[in-house]
């Protein structure tokens, strides 16, 4: 047995539950650390970085399930839907800091800020796309709108995720090297989904390494 | 570094939000607790009516919330990084349209200056704010020893190049070195310093030590750190955030509540220091500091934003 086989036999032990109680240890024990006043200066842009950070992450992880099965034949399907809800409602949490912590409840200048500002309007767009998705990741919603629409409409996934990141390069002051690293990740997993001719040959040594 | 500030008292202890108390009564507070510094300063400063009764950040959110991306580009990065900066000695080359051109030495500098404590407000271009209690004298003393020549109109900054003390200038974030410039009125104003001390002790090195400018009425960014040449000159001197996005950074970079950074709004500000639900006050022009707005009668600052 090679080792992903190994990997993959260990994670049929694991209930993908146990997801959604690890996803909420972080946030719980950010939001805990900021109450106390151990988040440094600007305890808000803390929480607020860190959610949108860890809502890109998983939206990475979230893109990465399909080609890590293609490529290395790991085997993530069933974790992917809480991967998937964690970002959202990271994704969610981060907005809710901003909108009632950094700006304060000031509706106008949010709704201005929304509409005015670029990396506001793409970031919530990229938030608006995710809520047709939390709603309906679940068995009962693949049923009713059938497997093959329901795919069509995850899809949205992809523009959620290059929203994302282009909403955190557009907001930073200079060039650091954090919110490009998220977009190259992003593209370029989105790349490993485009059909070329060569998939097929790409995909021998995945199937090889099953026979191991 | 030296001794920490109320290592174990922050002023957000002893001071409830929206209580005001002036900075007197704040010290006579610290005092009761046995915690009173400003007797142990070790630099003399006298008080100065240019300060804010407003309550100064604690020295740790002062020393630890830093943008001086010589040192790397987050906020932390100056507190951890900073700490190699030789300081010692310094010089400081005036040049240009000067009488009495030269490499001052920092010491020379000083003894020649009364140092007062300026508690002032500082706007951060990012929109948020603190309060800050510096130690400096009026940069016009200095450009008056210089001795300025006539036609001189501007004065240009320059902060110090040595990137095997400043990892951050490694990379090209900005067009190293930094550099920043005022008008000469703006230089010479009374609420212009140049500072070389924090609550009551030595710059330390992420706030720019030994010496930087602090032009309360502009945004943070204008206040440039760790100088090591001022120049007097008759044309304006290119600055570093305007070199690298003119459309976001204007050479006067006045704080105005009505012009907008391209891509955020300077309506409002988060004073730091206030906890996850201190919220946001409104922003205002010059930061507050009304008596500078007569310096640009006549100009348009959405145009010379």
């Amino acid at each position: 047995m090679g080792p992903v086989q190994r990997i993959n036999g260990w994670l049929r032990a694991v209930p993908a539950w146990t997801l959604y109680v690890a996803g909420a240890l972080p946030p719980a024990w950010l939001f805990y650390l900021a109450a106390i006043g151990r988040l440094g200066a600007d305890p808000v842009k803390g929480l607020e970085r860190q959610m949108g950070e860890w809502a890109l992450m998983l939206m990475v992880a979230v893109l990465a399930v399909t080609p890590l099965r293609r490529f290395l034949g790991l085997n993530l399907l069933k974790f992917r839907r809480a991967m998937g809800l964690l970002a959202f409602f990271y994704v969610l949490g981060h907005f809710l800091v901003w909108a009632l912590l950094d700006m304060g409840l000031l509706w106008s200048q949010i709704l201005a800020d929304i509409v005015k500002r670029p990396y506001v309007t793409i970031g919530m767009a990229g938030l608006l796309m995710l809520v047709p998705l939390a709603v309906t990741s679940n068995n009962r919603s693949i049923r009713r709108l059938g497997a093959a629409r329901w795919q069509k409409l995850h899809r949205l996934t992809y523009p959620a995720a290059l929203a994302g990141a282009v909403h955190y390069i557009w907001l930073v002051k200079s060039w650091p090297l954090e919110p490009f690293v998220y977009l190259a990740l992003i593209l370029l997993l989105l790349a490993a989904r485009l059909k070329l001719p060569t998939g097929t040959a790409v995909r021998v040594p995945a199937a090889k390494a099953g026979r191991l | 570094m030296g001794y920490r500030f109320r290592t174990d008292l922050k002023w957000s202890d002893v001071t409830p939000k929206g209580v005001f108390l002036n900075r007197r009564q704040l010290m006579a507070g610290a005092a009761a607790f046995g915690l009173a510094r400003p007797a142990m300063a070790k630099i003399a400063a006298q008080p100065s009516a240019y300060s804010t009764d407003e309550v100064p950040n604690t020295l740790e959110d002062i020393t630890s919330y830093n943008n001086y991306y010589e040192f790397g580009t987050g906020k932390e990065d100056p507190a951890a990084n900073a700490g190699s900066l030789t300081v010692k000695p310094w010089t400081v080359k005036i040049d240009g349209m000067v009488d009495n051109p030269g490499d001052y030495g920092l010491e020379d500098i000083l003894a020649n200056v009364t140092l007062e404590e300026r508690i002032y407000r500082f706007r951060c271009v990012e929109a948020w704010s603190m309060v800050v209690p510096w130690i400096g004298f009026q940069l016009s003393d200095l450009l008056a020893r210089a001795g300025i020549r006539a036609g001189a109109k501007y004065v240009a900054f320059e902060t110090l190049m040595r990137p095997e003390e400043m990892p951050g200038q490694a990379y090209p974030i900005l067009d190293w070195p930094y550099r920043e410039g005022l008008r000469l009125d703006e230089a010479m104003h009374p609420l212009t310093i140049l500072a070389t001390g924090l609550y009551g002790e030595e710059l330390p090195n992420q706030n720019g030590a030994p010496i930087r400018l602090v032009v309360p009425w502009k945004y943070g960014f204008k206040s440039i750190k760790s100088i090591v040449r001022i120049t007097l000159t008759d044309k304006q001197p290119p600055t570093s955030w305007n070199m690298q996005n003119p459309r976001e950074y204007g050479f006067y970079s006045n704080v105005n509540p009505e012009v907008d950074h391209p891509r955020w709004s300077q309506a409002s500000e988060r004073p730091l220091g206030a906890g996850i639900f201190g919220g946001r006050v409104p922003t205002r022009k010059f930061n507050g500091y009304d008596e500078v707005a007569g310096l640009y009668a006549g100009q348009d600052l959405a145009v010379d934003f």
